[in-house]
């Protein structure tokens, strides 16, 4: 057995085989030909391969009713057959005496360039079409298997060296058991997508367990971030049962999810989920949240070639809203930059992302980029209970700045005869020193905070949370970042706002106790999450936790601060 | 060479759904069939010569057929067109 250790990215435990996530390059250099013949048919075997390919994948989405897939693939199967693509690959052969893979890529990049000048979304995402039919092409020419997961036909535990939006697309999800990545941390893409789904992940495990053979046996521990490889019978009878008791416990704590969150001596809390998309939002549902604390909206803006309409961004709110019914959902507005990069955005590399032009210094650069999200989001809000929340606010100057479009936007809409929700709540993210600090002023220009502890601790510790080798200063637990979240939520009290967070802390078992002491009056965390988070707030005494609190925030280091919760509130002591 | 000149009246265009249809209806025929839209002529079989033709709503084309069949194959685009494919 050898054991190897990362970050604890997502709570949970896997066992069974290790699966290596390998994307795959698809390289070509031109070459000279001389069987022409022969070249063309090379390329008429691969078409006929790649049609029965789509072919299957077509009648697979048809059967499973994912219709919109069903109608990519069509479209693919038209693409495949197109006379003017292939007879220009053919002539390019015969006129140039080159290799049919570099005569393809040429084509191809001439139509796509075609299709992107044409600057509408739809030409660009039909150039990602023709750039897909001619990569599966290629990639039987090749001899390149179909897709990194062609081969997993087992529920695995996926490795990478870090997993992208578009490749956890690829995944079918009931074969992933965990995740594993070498690089990244508890909050980069792959952990938030675990947590989402509820399966365990470790992250920044190291480049070496990149190495680990397929099919390894392996048990994952996603709490402390623990790898062991070819363990042995004992220790797997072990963690099956741990596995179980932790599958009991959060039955458990499901069957009174939709009872509200109050602790032993009567305060209410708002436990809500974090989600970020409409899959996520039944899942909140299901898990009992009381609403979302956080709509992350880059979804929206991921995963194409060009920004979405004001009524496409409206159709997916409102879907997201229909949901959620009357419950209360705070949409934050975009937060493009840092790690997360919108390509067609044509952002300027930056020397420092995490501190140069994100989120609302974004949009504020780009007004139309929000108006246009706050007017979908304001048409969406008829007869549910929006908030709208601006991220990385770092001045009140930026506060009334980014109201002002707001109200800009809802008196266009008035002026339009559209209906707008009434009262409906703003407020912002509190992730920057600066705010924190400055909470007694922004208190009295918004109507809530929501402090986001990712951010907030890294900028506070200036350590790059996604830089694995700093990314342990980064912590939440900082008696730095909690007298931070101190500050903020008595400046919200003391002009009768509410303070939220949507930070991970939030959803950390440990500091639950913590943050009911500091007053928090609302915690939004991933789905799966919240009915154990709910069970814990229940077994509470809010003001035994502020003296709790009180004294934590006097320790030295993070350590001390856990073992003082999991010395006091042994409930709180979940390690799952 | 038989030809027909006509106004786009779709919404879209000859693009997205309607690209689609024309194309495919297109295929049926043995003929040779063209569109040329202002100074530019392209294979109307081909998705992707039709859709980078950027015809929208309101643009003049001239449908060209040529073969066994293109009489029939003109009557049919010609139709489809008019009709808004299959959406009036």
């Amino acid at each position: 057995m050898i054991k190897l250790e990362g970050t604890g990215a997502s709570r949970g435990i896997a066992i069974g085989p290790v699966f290596q996530f390998r994307r795959i390059k698809l390289v070509v250099s031109p070459r000279e030909v001389t069987d022409i013949e022969a070249e063309i048919h090379r390329l008429n075997d691969a078409i006929d391969l790649a049609e029965e390919q789509l072919k299957q994948v077509h009648e697979k989405a048809i059967k499973e009713a994912a219709a919109s897939e069903a109608e990519i693939f069509e479209a693919h199967l038209m693409m495949l057959r197109d006379p003017e693509l292939w007879g220009q690959v053919e002539s390019s052969v015969q006129a140039e005496g080159i290799n049919v893979e570099q005569a393809l890529v040429n084509v191809t990049s001439t139509f796509t360039e075609m299709l992107k000048v044409m600057d509408d979304e739809y030409f660009a995402a039909r150039a990602l079409d023709v750039q897909d039919v001619s990569d599966r092409v290629l990639r039987i020419l090749l001899g390149v298997a179909e897709s990194p997961t062609a081969d997993l036909n087992e529920p695995s535990i996926i490795f990478a060296d870090d997993l992208t939006p578009s490749d956890t697309i690829l995944l079918d999800k009931s074969l992933v058991l965990g995740f594993c990545t070498a690089e990244g941390s508890a909050t980069s893409h792959s952990a938030i997508l675990a947590r989402g789904l509820g399966l365990p992940a470790v992250a920044g495990a190291g480049r070496a367990v990149l190495e680990i053979e397929n099919g390894t046996p392996l048990v994952m521990d996603g709490s402390k971030g623990l790898l062991l490889l070819n363990p042995d019978e004992d220790t797997v009878r072990v963690y099956r049962e741990r596995a179980a008791l932790v599958k009991m416990v959060r039955e458990n704590a499901l069957k009174q999810a939709a009872e509200p969150a109050i602790t032993a001596d009567g305060r209410e809390v708002e436990v809500g989920a974090n989600i970020g998309n409409v899959e996520d939002a039944h899942s909140a549902v299901e898990n009992g949240a009381d609403g979302v604390g956080l709509l992350r909206t880059e979804f929206l803006y991921l995963e194409r070639a060009s920004l979405p309409t004001e009524d496409e961004q409206y159709d997916a709110y409102q879907a997201i809203m229909d949901v959620m019914g009357k419950r209360p959902l705070v949409l934050r507005t975009l937060d493009a930059g840092g790690d997360k990069e919108i390509v067609y955005l044509d952002m300027p590399k930056e020397m420092n992302p995490f501190l140069g032009e994100r989120a609302i210094r974004l949009c504020f650069a780009h007004p139309e980029l929000l108006k246009t999200q706050l007017r979908a989001a304001l048409r969406a809000s008829v007869g549910h209970n929006l908030k709208i929340m601006f991220p990385m606010i770092a001045t009140l100057d930026e506060v009334r700045r980014a109201r002002a479009i707001l109200e800009e936007c809802q008196a266009e809409l008035l002026a339009e005869g559209k209906e707008v929700a009434e009262d409906i709540e703003v407020g912002i993210m509190v992730e920057i020193p600066a705010a924190a600090v400055m909470a007694d002023q922004l208190a009295k220009e918004v109507d809530f905070f929501s402090i986001g502890t990712n951010d907030l601790s890294q900028y506070t510790l200036a350590a790059d949370r996604t830089n694995a080798r700093v990314a342990h200063l980064s912590n939440a637990f900082q008696p730095a970042v909690l007298r931070l979240v101190r500050d903020v939520v008595r400046a919200a009290h003391a002009y009768d706002k509410w303070a939220g967070m949507c930070g991970e802390l939030a959803g950390e078992p440990l500091a639950v106790p913590l943050l009911i002491g500091l007053g928090l009056d609302e915690f939004s965390m991933s789905p799966p999450m919240v009915p154990l988070v709910k069970q814990i707030i229940r077994g509470l005494d809010a003001e035994d936790m502020r003296g709790l609190a009180t004294e934590a925030l006097n320790l030295e280091s993070p350590e001390a601060i856990k073992a003082l919760v999991k010395s006091r509130v042994p409930l709180a002591n979940v390690e799952m | 060479m038989p030809e027909v000149k006509i106004v786009v009246t779709h919404k879209v265009g000859l693009h997205a759904r309607p690209a689609a249809i024309f194309v495919k209806a297109a295929n049926k025929f043995a003929a040779d069939i063209q569109v040329t839209k202002d100074d530019r002529t392209i294979n109307a079989k081909s998705i992707l010569s039709v859709l980078t033709l950027g015809v929208n709503q309101g643009s003049e084309i001239t449908i060209h057929a040529e073969g066994e069949d293109a009489e029939a194959a003109l009557q049919e685009l010609v139709a489809l067109v008019k009709d808004d494919f299959g959406e009036k």
